[in-house]
């Protein structure tokens, strides 16, 4: 595929290939800036995608792609609005697998409501890009009164986790060559923006929210504590695991806390509006399992603890580097 | 999860552990071996419920700590040699040697491939016919019969691309070093759950005979080795000294006969460098003559260059229980998790990674 | 150490199994154990079952954990 350098190949690929996939008004000026009418809090992120293999059950690298970026956007409590989407593509994709993904990326997108305003591509030589990279940018806005981030934590909140943990970085890991299992468990790649909006409607007193990502809940849950400087505790017998993420953990030798999730949620909500918003979650389809799970402390600033099944407590530290497997 | 769930039981675990604390009235200390066994203590936070009468150490029961720089510098090395494909388990990816680590070595341009399995192993040289795959062996007994069994494999299906680097270590023998040097005063020794299963228990007879010390073979989950520590207790309240199993469902006096087997065919028994502990007798694997064209160590021109120790790093007295992490001067400042000097930093189940990344709450 | 898990085989070819563990399926090499059996669970070590899981000690100990816990409980 020889078509990243400008010219009537380019045009040609932008036009066929993205535009009858991703159609929508504003990208279909072809101008070189989106011009956007947008009035209030913006939130603004941005996101790159290396994920191997680009194709994975539950998902694949498109999907993933809008649903990070979505999440990003929708962890300030903002309303996302308008993605950019950039491509850098190994010389040899095929073309089939670049449609599949277009596909992915515009159904993804419809489903979480947000347009593709602006993108870009390249095609670089074999070997420089693992078949495909993709970047995302995201803008959305905030509404009046929200106020969440990561450092609004405060003692007495509760810790609310929407789901279970560890679907993705297994569902990913079965992939890979020399770990080969096979399980039906598929990644849970979501977009959570209308899980969000369903929860900020049922209380004003969420202080904040993250998706645990890369690293896992137990990382997630270590920044939020450095960043509002409290401790947080958490019940191991309150988290929610799939048995073929278990079963793959205790097979390889992986701790669930510290796998990717990529379509799940933590919050942090005043301890009089946990119920009422934990109820609300179960009824949104990305929120079926959602359970409480800890609270907040004052103590420890930093400090992340987990009571164990056997009612021992021990520290739930970050994750460093990748989770690899090991036999010991 | 069957056979597990069971013994993850919370109320069983608070009951037992009521009942060591009744029990316990002399002071003991118990080594558990294994690494494995160290995680779950940890893990699990069983050390802070036991009573204050027992003293948990840990010993050089972790295949990834002990082995020593040179010979994961031969390892390096031969990732190095052309073509060479270096399947290695994940555990040892990041350990430093003396100059690089197998993941830097990697990014470098080495190939070197994790696998869960010399199954998964073999199936890459199956693949790949043309090039040399080396599988890196480290582990104990629990892992040598598997790595013997792939070796066999090996032979009979003529993947005659399929090497093996044995930096496999034996229990026994080098638990008997560390009792003989004196440096380290038991009462009571936790033995490993699976290389007991291969080994059987009854390989411990000798510890509770000549030294006196009682034995008891335990499981990995947490009533396993509370319910281990309970039999130990007792044995020691009563002044005995004998071998038992804990892990019933796992372990018998006789272990794998098969297993045992198929090692003794393919490996010998071999002296062997152990980090902290310089060379022991009788505690490496080495290939056997008829078996000797797997063996990596022959097959391959390759210099691992010198040997170089990382300065200030105890690891080697930390494995042979003489000093716990806290008393390295670069624990938690220059070694950590995400930039170790030393093996017990990396390795999950080393010491220091334990007391690291599990700490303990008061 | 020695991270060895239950798992559950579901059918053998030869001197290999399928095996479960919790939800999640690969084959195992009984090369180790050959005296295994459709049904049976096995500890399952870097794909390799190292040995047969015997359920009437699993049983005995869970309750031998009781009498002790129950005996802890009113000895004092």
């Amino acid at each position: 595929m020889a078509h990243g350098s400008g010219g009537k190949l380019a045009h040609e690929l932008i036009e066929k290939t993205f535009l009858g996939a991703l159609s929508n008004p504003l990208l279909a000026r072809l101008d070189d800036s989106a011009v956007l009418d947008c009035k209030g809090r913006l939130a603004f992120t941005t996101d790159s995608y290396v994920v191997k293999p680009i194709f994975f059950p539950g998902g694949d690298i498109g999907r993933l792609a809008v649903c990070g970026t979505v999440n990003d956007l929708a962890m300030s409590g903002a309303v996302p609005l308008y993605l950019s989407l950039a491509f850098i593509i190994e010389e040899g994709l095929l073309r089939d697998d670049l449609n599949r993904i277009l596909a992915s990326i515009q159904a993804t997108s419809r489903e979480a409501d947000v347009q593709i305003v602006t993108g870009d591509t390249k095609v670089v030589d074999r070997g420089s890009a693992d078949r495909l990279f993709i970047n995302t940018a995201g803008l959305g806005l905030i509404p009046d009164g929200v106020d969440i981030s990561g450092s609004n934590a405060r003692p007495g909140d509760k810790v609310i986790l929407s789901g279970t943990i560890g679907d993705h970085g297994i569902a990913v890991l079965s992939q890979r060559e020399g770990l080969s299992f096979s399980t039906a468990l598929g990644s849970d790649c979501a977009p959570l923006n209308g899980l969000v909006a369903e929860m900020i409607r049922a209380s004003q007193r969420i202080h904040a929210l993250r998706d645990p990502t890369r690293g896992g809940l137990a990382t997630t849950l270590n920044e939020i504590a450095a960043q509002s400087k409290v401790s947080i505790r958490i019940e191991e017998e309150k988290i929610p695991v799939r048995d073929e993420v278990r079963g793959a953990c205790e097979m390889l030798g992986l701790d669930p806390l510290y796998v990717a999730n990529e379509g799940k949620l933590v919050a942090m909500v005043a301890p009089g509006d946990a119920e009422v918003v934990l109820a609300r979650m179960r009824r949104n389809a990305y929120g079926r399992e959602a359970s409480i799970i800890g609270e907040v402390q004052p103590d420890h600033p930093g400090r992340v603890v987990m009571k164990t099944r056997i009612g021992a407590s021990r520290i739930v530290d970050m994750l460093v580097g990748d989770p690899l497997p090991r036999i010991c | 999860m069957k056979f597990v769930d069971e013994f993850r039981s919370s109320e069983l675990a608070q009951r037992l552990v009521h009942s060591i604390r009744h029990h316990s009235t002399r002071r003991a200390r118990f080594m558990e071996f294994c690494g494995g066994h160290t995680v779950t203590i940890m893990k699990h936070g069983i050390r802070q419920l036991l009573p204050s009468t027992i003293e948990m150490l840990s010993g050089p029961g972790c295949p990834v700590c002990v082995t020593d720089n040179a010979d994961l510098d031969k390892a390096i090395a031969l990732a190095r040699v052309p073509r060479v494909i270096l399947t290695t388990f994940g555990d040892m990816l990041k350990v430093p040697g003396s100059r690089a680590s197998l993941q830097e070595a990697r990014a470098a341009g080495a190939d070197v491939r994790i696998v869960y399995s010399t199954l998964d192993a073999l199936q890459i040289a199956r693949d790949n016919p043309a090039r040399p795959v080396v599988f890196l062996g480290i582990g104990f007994e629990t892992t040598a019969p598997t790595v013997a069994a792939s070796v066999l494999q090996a032979d009979q299906e003529g993947v005659h691309n399929y090497h093996v680097l044995s930096l496999h270590k034996l229990c026994p023998p080098v638990i008997k070093t560390l009792l003989d040097s004196g440096e380290v005063r038991l009462h009571g020794l936790i033995c490993p759950g699976h290389v007991s299963a291969v080994i059987g228990s009854n390989a411990w007879e000798f510890i509770s005979r000549d030294y006196g010390i009682p034995c008891v073979v335990s499981g990995f989950e947490p009533l396993d080795v509370l319910q281990c520590v309970h039999m130990l207790v007792s044995q020691v309240e009563r002044s005995e000294s004998r071998v038992e199993i804990a892990y019933r469902r796992g372990v018998r006096p006789e272990g794998n006969r098969r297993a045992l087997e198929l090692m003794d065919r393919v490996f010998e028994a071999c002296p062997a460098r152990w980090r902290g502990m310089g060379s022991v007798p009788a505690t490496g694997l080495r290939f056997r003559e008829a078996y000797r064209r797997f063996d990596a160590e022959s097959a391959f021109d390759f210099d691992p260059g010198p040997t170089l120790e990382p300065k200030g790093c105890i690891c080697g007295e930390v494995l042979r229980a003489v000093r716990t992490p806290r008393d390295c001067q670069l624990f938690g400042k220059a070694c950590t998790p995400a930039s170790p000097v030393g093996p017990c930093m990396v390795s999950s189940e080393g010491s220091c990674a334990a007391y690291y990344l599990y700490g303990g709450v008061e | 150490m020695c991270l060895a898990i239950p798992a559950l085989i579901k059918s053998i070819d030869g001197s290999e199994a399928e095996v479960e563990i919790g939800g999640i399926s690969r084959k195992a090499s009984l090369m180790l154990t050959p005296e295994a059996r459709v049904g049976d669970y096995v500890l399952l070590h870097t794909g390799y079952a190292i040995n047969v899981l015997d359920q009437a000690e699993a049983e005995e100990t869970l309750s031998l954990l009781e009498q002790i816990a129950e005996a802890g409980a009113d000895g004092d």
